[in-house]
């Protein structure tokens, strides 16, 4: 038993490099920054019912787009998890094409489909990004859960409603409340498609810094407007963690004993399942229709550096400097993300307080809620004190982009090593086992579907990261979404050809990308 | 399937090991870090040139659009991400100076050209190029409503054009921020306003950003909106010529408002000699002849000709609006917020 229960030290250490990271590269920076605002003006700021209005449409708009998203998520999570239905792998590599979009051009899709945009549009295209947060999260835990409790309410005569709230809802909220977490601090911070759609009348905490900082080198109102955001993004956090508090463990099963043909009414949530993917392909088709607009001429043009050499690269340069960017940040989001993990479940294991583990937990997820331009503008006053002045090292991008992908793989990996049943591992230790042999025996047969779930995740984000990128890739290096906002800046038909044709090569590549991760088996999860 | 994923380990670790060896520089090279706007654009080819004329190397770094160089440059100014800084505009360049972000230096070719177009004597910052920004209209949509095109502010608070002009918001785009500045120019201080007011009468849309103004709304271009009036560029015509050679647009030339772009060297330059080098590289033949294709902006050096489709449906507005830096500076916030009043009332 006593190697079953290894100390509060390790899991410390553990923790130690991931937590060493994040104070390195966002608690400095963004502590720098602000202090550099701070002065008598923030009072002002703070006391003035205009902030308070962004702050009120900043929450309430998140919290809608995360309601959207977790409602649609759901049939589709139940799709992949549940049933074992030709054109699955379809659905879950589609529903992550959404998340590599640049949002100019999905704002540009919206207002084409949405009139003028407007608070619903803001909503629904926040949604749509994020969806697959919601569907895929959910099913990693799902996909896992054993079927039988279900059935036994069934077979005692409990509607499947009543299955649904009171058997299977319970095991899932873990899973559902970190994904509508995650969900929510996207949305509350998104930039461009409030910007885009919102034609300058709707103003949120980030684009409110952004224009604070950036047009009216306001920084003493960016200050104030920060620490709100920090602040809510810590009360959301909050919430969170108390909601996910009592995740109780299950009998976790392997894919193949759990996912079957549906019967009955399941054939409804099917029916609605593929109706949220209908709904995510048509702004989808409307972009790829666009990039045939005059036949091939985008698609030809892709192997050339623009109208008259609007760009530095080619678009197959661009796709190899975006995977290039997308693999060192996916590697290093797992590295860091998995550690923490571990931490956090080790933690669990021993008598560490709660809150110890949530505080931990909590200050991983701080970087997806707090203003890019924040963090981008702390990182010109701090980092020039390392070795190297990182500020404009093209490491910088992949470091970065690590930051925003590591929670990802947290929310994704954590409830289900949460969920494991603490039993099986006493077992093992029991029989001899050392506590690596624990996590070998146990934790990672069981949790690698998720693992393999936050790769395809940690490297879609990645790819489709335009923030950080745009800010520090140099021209030579440029991604699919850097050239894909260069174009759409220009005129030209050309130009605006090749954005489009440009964007269906990206969804094309994450498409493949996906399928590939989710096709690796490692191993398969043997019966307990 | 452990080899499976030492396969797969390795396969994630190359391109990190090549990322690493591309960026490792050898100390001994003369570099010059230039630090621009996202919009800078210059074929390898000619800074290949450039080194092998001079043993520099010119080694660039995008930081957003004028805004956010501006602000970084700002930022950093005790120590400097740079040698040399290129796309300071117009609108941010009195933050720059009063900030103290460049140091001296006066190009020998100033007087060839540049100098016409100087923010202030300091000799702080280089002119490098010239954006002007103007209404755009579509000719074949306004010849298809039977209308003549507009030609000068007054004529788009016209009733015969009600509905038809679609704007940046001057908050958040800048091309929206040079037109109200033009209108400032044009109408003085005190009926710039009410001349919006006329505008938003007359049915003027106002967007967030120039990619759904022009993309989007404006029917010339390729997004074929319903718009035929525009806030864009004198340039942007050049890149819609038809099959038939023609221009299918045209810049209204008396709406225009300057732009202008600059270059210097920063204060704090770690090879501050051979970043004046770069100044001037800016502002040579070479350069100037690269900068309408490259980047949608007139040359300011004398004598450099412009391309063929620019003369046919770019040509350089003769006298367009300006206003100093310091006012800019002084009142951008509040006529932005006397826009909103009496555009979003």
């Amino acid at each position: 038993m006593a190697h079953g229960r290894p100390g509060l030290t390790g899991a410390l250490a553990t923790a130690a490099l991931p937590l060493g990271f994040l104070a390195v590269f966002f608690l400095w920076p963004v502590v720098a920054i602000v202090r550099l605002g701070l002065g008598p003006g923030v009072g002002a700021v703070l006391s003035s019912p205009d902030t308070w209005s962004i702050v009120g449409f900043t929450l309430g708009q998140a919290a809608a787009a995360t309601a959207v998203a977790v409602l649609t998520g759901l049939p589709v999570a139940f799709l992949l998890a549940r049933t074992s239905l030709w054109g699955n792998g379809f659905v879950r590599a589609a529903v992550m094409v959404p998340f590599v979009l640049p949002t100019v051009v999905v704002g540009l899709a919206f207002r084409s489909l949405f009139g003028d945009g407007g608070p619903l549009a803001i909503i629904l295209a926040n949604a749509f990004f994020n969806v697959a947060v919601v569907a895929r999260t959910v099913a990693a835990l799902w996909s896992h859960v054993d079927r039988r409790a279900e059935d036994a309410a069934r077979s005692l005569g409990a509607s499947r409603w009543r299955t649904f709230f009171s058997v299977t809802l319970p095991v899932l909220r873990p899973a559902i409340s970190s994904s509508a977490a995650v969900v929510f601090l996207f949305c509350a911070t998104s930039f461009g498609v409030v910007l885009l759609l919102g034609g300058g009348e709707y103003a949120t905490l980030e684009t409110e810094i952004y224009l604070r900082t950036v047009q009216l080198f306001d920084l003493t109102g960016a200050a104030a407007l920060s620490m709100l955001q920090l602040a809510s993004v810590v009360a959301v956090l909050v919430i969170g963690a108390i909601l996910r508090r009592r995740s109780t463990a299950l009998r976790l099963r392997g894919r193949a004993d759990t996912a079957r043909r549906p019967v009955g009414g399941e054939w409804g949530i099917v029916a609605a399942a593929w109706g949220v993917v209908v709904a995510l392909m048509v702004p989808i088709v409307s972009l790829v229709a666009k990039s045939f607009e005059s036949g091939l001429d985008g698609y030809r043009a892709i192997g050339g550096t623009g109208f008259r050499g609007s760009l530095q690269v080619t678009g197959w340069e661009a796709v190899l400097n975006s995977l290039r960017a997308a693999t060192d940040a996916t590697w290093l989001a797992l590295v860091l993300g998995v550690l923490t993990c571990v931490a956090l479940v080790t933690l669990g294991r021993t008598r560490a307080r709660p809150s110890l583990i949530e505080t931990i937990d909590t200050a991983m997820m701080l970087p997806l809620g707090v203003s890019a331009v924040t963090v981008g503008f702390g990182y010109l006053i701090t980092l020039d004190a390392l070795p190297g002045d990182l500020r404009t090292s093209p490491l910088l991008v992949p470091l970065a982009q690590a930051l925003v992908v590591t929670p990802l793989v947290i929310r994704t990996l954590l409830p289900v090593l949460r969920s494991i049943d603490d039993r099986l591992r006493q077992a093992a230790a029991t029989l001899g086992a050392a506590p690596w042999q624990v996590w070998r025996e146990v934790d990672i047969p069981l949790a690698a579907r998720s693992f393999l779930a936050a790769t395809a995740f940690a490297y879609a984000v990645a790819l489709g990261e335009f923030g950080a990128t745009s800010f520090l890739a140099r021209p030579e290096s440029a991604t699919l979404p850097v050239v894909i906002g260069r174009l759409v800046a220009r005129p030209g038909e050309l130009n605006n050809q090749l954005a489009y044709a440009s964007c269906t090569l990206l969804m094309l590549v994450t498409v493949a990308i996906v399928i590939t991760v989710d096709r690796l088996r490692v191993g398969s999860v043997g019966e307990f | 399937m452990r080899r499976r994923s030492l396969l797969l380990a390795a396969a994630m670790t190359i391109p990190l090991v090549a990322g690493c060896t591309t960026s490792t520089q050898d100390n001994a090279e003369r570099t010059v870090v230039l630090v621009t706007h996202d919009s800078f654009s210059v074929e390898q080819s000619v800074l290949d040139k450039f080194k092998a004329d001079t043993g520099i190397k010119i080694d660039v770094r995008k930081s957003g659009d004028a805004g956010a160089l501006t602000a970084q440059l700002v930022l950093t100014k005790a120590a400097p991400i740079g040698d040399a800084a290129f796309g300071v505009d117009t609108t941010f360049a009195a933050r720059a100076l009063t900030e103290g972000v460049f140091a001296e230096y006066k190009p020998a070719d100033a007087d060839k050209g540049p100098q016409k177009y100087a923010v202030d004597n300091s000799g702080r910052l280089t002119a490098v190029d010239v954006g002007d920004v103007c209404v755009n209209v579509d000719l074949g949509a306004l010849a298809g409503r039977e209308l003549a095109t507009p030609a000068t502010f007054e004529d788009l608070a016209d009733p015969r054009y009600k509905d038809l002009l679609v704007v940046e918001d001057p908050a958040t785009s800048s091309p929206g921020l040079a037109f109200l500045m033009a209108t400032v120019a044009h109408y003085g201080t005190k009926d710039w306003a009410n001349y919006w007011k006329r505008l938003k009468d007359n049915g003027v849309k106002v967007v967030s950003g120039w990619e759904e103004a022009y993309t989007q709304e404006f029917s010339g271009s390729s997004g074929k909106g319903p718009r035929p009036l525009v806030v864009s560029y004198a340039s942007s015509p050049s890149a819609e010529i038809g099959d038939d050679g023609k221009p299918r647009t045209s810049a209204l030339l008396d709406t225009c408002f300057r732009q202008v772009e600059y270059a210097g060297v920063l204060n704090g330059a770690k090879n501050p000699d051979d970043a004046r080098k770069v100044v001037d590289f800016l502002i040579s033949e070479t350069f100037q002849k690269l900068v309408p294709e490259a980047m949608y902006v007139y040359p300011v050096r004398d004598g450099v000709e412009l391309p063929t489709a620019w003369q046919q449906a770019s040509p350089r507005p003769e006298a367009p609006s300006t206003l100093p830096a310091d006012d800019i500076q002084a009142n951008r916030e509040r006529w932005i917020e006397q826009w909103r009043t009496a555009v979003r009332a």
